[in-house]
């Protein structure tokens, strides 16, 4: 006891004042060097990356005579009017396959977190299995499905819908392959998983004890899905729909194996003034003008469905 | 489950909420055995006791949140046995209030209204916000409010319905214990103002006696006892009531001899009266009976002094093992031959020093405040150290 209690004193007092600054300081940096590697990825991969492009796109000249910036924003417009048909044709095929997704997933997003009960998990894996093969080897598959003369077209031709859809122009004759439906039928699928997983999460957390409320409050069940499931069910609703509309509308695959030169969006024009027809300036613009859309029109979605003071 | 039905139903009044042969069975589990019951209309009716016991399968069997396995619902005269959640005339305060969370306080009170096509909302949610005191919250969101007034908003989204019957499903659960006591007082207030019958589960017994007219204590899924909270408290019928409303003391007895004042029974060495009306077990002499007295209704004299005490009286010997001076009482837990644990709370009037513990004392009472139940019963029934198990 004796020598534990004399030891210590001299440290003890010394301990403190020394220890006390260099913590604090380095407390303070500790948030900014977690942060480090995340900003400089976003530098190097993201922030770099735009600037370049953006120089690209008000360059002009020649593969053979090299690039120079010359602040050329015709190009912009150059770009909007020859390809305006492929931008809409974008919207167009991204907005048919997110109502699409929508339909198709709501319901079945609503079954996992309301009534699959043990089976929840099984049904979630089988949602998110597609994941597990390559995106491009799903999307040849329905080169398979839709194939001319398979069970499918088959199907929909006895059924009398393609009738409706070749009238839509959706569709041309007895096929439905190289067709705008087939890319949009290729769109949903490949994107659905987007939208139902935000939607099940979004649907999961609403307490099944508001669905009791408003039953007891008069409310019918497809009242009750009206005014409370619905709508406390916009988030998930709004990121589906921005996670699948998104990706969709720049997506250039499912237009490129799947349809023809007919169906081509945006993304294959400007896969194709990229590297094939290495018009690099106009490929860049015509990124931008995606992008500005993009951020224009979602802006406006989430502005007008107001989600902010949900949660 | 008997074939009085025709009977009762003559005899019911317009709105009672009638019960009969009820029960809620989960696979093998029954959750509410057939059980019949009326709540007579206006009046404050609390279903009690512990959790699990089925009080609140049968508050939203009377909702329609829930299915009975058997038997019926009667609102009235109106079976709704059959009719969903949104079609009864019934509204529910949820224990965790489920208010609608995208809506306003304004939007959720006239939620039942809108349903039901009432274009013109305003003066009632404004009347009806008046009347919980909330009429300054109209357009916050529920979670800006606080437990007690999200609590009061779930009151008056249901009560604006004018249903004839509001259930509460533990409905103070949730807020501190000061809280609760003014909201007790704030629902009894509101209940007699509006004048609906209010069907009230809770596991707290003191929240049943303060507010309610009439108790159910469930046990198992059974209606234990039914009556007026002094009427429980007084004559318990089980020992499970006896020590869920309070706590009582046991003694176990034997029947001797039927005296003038009562039946006379041994105990140990002694002999204690009991009146034959407060008697629920057997009469004959010979048998066994549980005889049960409420803590406070002894009185402590130290042994020196037992010939002051006057004749008449039931009274037992033992010793002071423990004294918890609490205020306004002093709780005694006394060694006795016939009871190891007695339990004695002394108002503190004139104390005696001598009461410490080690102490010799009698132990006396008036013998009308005895009661006899049946000795097959666990005496432990409904104390928390049988609910802790």
């Amino acid at each position: 006891m004796a020598t534990l209690t004399e030891a210590p004193p001299p440290l003890t007092p010394a301990a403190p004042e020394k220890k006390a600054k260099p913590p604090r300081r380095r407390g303070r940096l500790v948030p900014y060097w977690l942060l480090l590697p995340g900003i400089l990825w976003l530098l190097v991969f993201f922030a770099l990356p735009m600037v370049y492009q953006a120089s690209t796109s008000v360059q002009t000249g020649s593969l053979e005579e090299g690039y120079k910036v010359t602040w050329h924003f015709a190009t912009y417009w150059d770009a909007l009017s020859e390809y305006y048909p492929q931008f809409l044709r974008s919207v167009l095929y991204a907005g048919s396959a997110t109502i699409l997704c929508l339909l198709l997933g709501y319901p079945l997003a609503y079954l996992i977190a309301f009534r699959a009960g043990r089976w929840r998990n099984l049904i979630m894996i089988l949602v998110i299995a597609p994941f597990f093969t390559s995106f491009l080897i799903r999307t040849l598959a329905w080169k398979t499905i839709l194939a001319d003369g398979g069970p499918v077209v088959g199907a929909l031709n006895t059924l009398h819908v393609l009738d409706v859809t070749s009238w839509l122009g959706m569709t041309q004759g007895d096929r439905v392959l190289a067709t705008p439906l087939a890319v949009v039928c290729g769109l949903t699928y490949n994107f659905l998983p987007f939208m139902i997983l935000p939607l099940y999460t979004s649907l999961e957390r609403i307490d099944p004890r508001l669905h009791e409320a408003a039953n007891d409050l008069y409310a019918r069940p497809v009242t009750t899905f009206r005014r409370v499931t619905f709508p406390l069910s916009m988030p998930g609703v709004v990121s589906g729909t921005l996670l699948t509309f998104i990706p969709a509308t720049g997506d250039y695959v499912n237009a490129d194996l799947l349809g023809s030169t007919d169906t081509r969006m945006v993304g294959n024009v400007i896969q194709s003034q990229f590297l094939r027809i290495l018009d690099y300036p106009t490929a860049a613009a015509l990124s931008f003008i995606l992008m500005a859309a993009i951020l224009v029109m979602v802006t406006v979605y989430i502005r007008r469905s107001g989600t902010e003071d949900l949660v | 489950m008997k074939t009085t039905k025709d009977t009762t139903t003559a005899a019911a009044h317009g709105g009672d909420v009638r019960l009969s042969g009820i029960s809620k069975t989960y696979g093998s589990f029954t959750a509410v055995h057939p059980l019949d019951l009326t709540v007579p209309e206006g009046s404050f009716f609390a279903l009690l006791g512990a959790s699990g016991c089925g009080k609140t399968t049968t508050l939203r069997m009377i909702a329609g949140l829930e299915e009975p396995s058997a038997g019926t619902v009667h609102l009235g005269d109106q079976d709704v046995t059959a009719l969903p959640p949104y079609k009864r005339p019934v509204n529910t305060v949820f224990q965790s209030y489920a208010l609608f969370p995208h809506l306003d306080i304004f939007e959720n009170v006239a939620f039942g209204l809108r349903r039901r096509g009432i274009k013109s909302v305003k003066k009632q949610v404004d009347e009806m916000l008046d009347l919980v005191q909330l009429g300054e919250q109209a357009r916050k969101k529920p979670h800006q409010l606080s437990g007690g007034q999200q609590q009061r908003v779930a009151v008056a989204r249901a009560l604006i319905n004018h249903p004839k019957v509001l259930l509460l499903d533990e409905p103070l659960g949730a807020l501190d214990l000061k809280l609760r006591r003014q909201m007790q007082l704030e629902l009894k207030r509101i209940q007699t103002e509006v004048g609906i019958t209010f069907v009230h589960v809770t596991h707290d017994q003191e929240e049943a006696m303060t507010m309610a007219d009439q108790v159910a204590v469930m046990n198992a899924g059974r209606v234990e006892q039914l009556g007026s909270p002094a009427d429980l408290y007084e004559n318990p019928r089980t020992t499970f009531v006896a020590n869920f409303l309070g706590s009582s003391n046991f003694i176990e007895a034997e029947i001797d001899s039927r005296g003038g004042d009562g039946l006379v029974l041994k105990a140990g060495g002694g002999k204690l009266v009991l009146p034959e009306a407060r008697n629920s077990a057997s009469t004959t002499t010979g048998g066994k009976v549980l005889v049960g007295v409420r803590p406070e209704k002894i009185s402590v004299t130290h042994a020196d002094e037992a010939g002051e005490i006057p004749e008449g009286r039931n009274r037992i010997t033992g010793r002071i093992a423990d004294s918890s001076f609490i205020g306004v009482s002093t709780q005694y837990v006394v060694d006795s031959p016939v009871c190891p644990e007695f339990e004695v709370y002394a108002q503190n009037i004139a104390r005696d020093p001598r009461l410490v513990p080690g102490a010799e004392v009698v132990l006396h009472w008036n013998p009308a405040h005895t009661f006899g139940l049946d000795a097959t019963q666990d005496i432990d029934a409904g104390t928390e150290e049988e609910a802790a198990v």
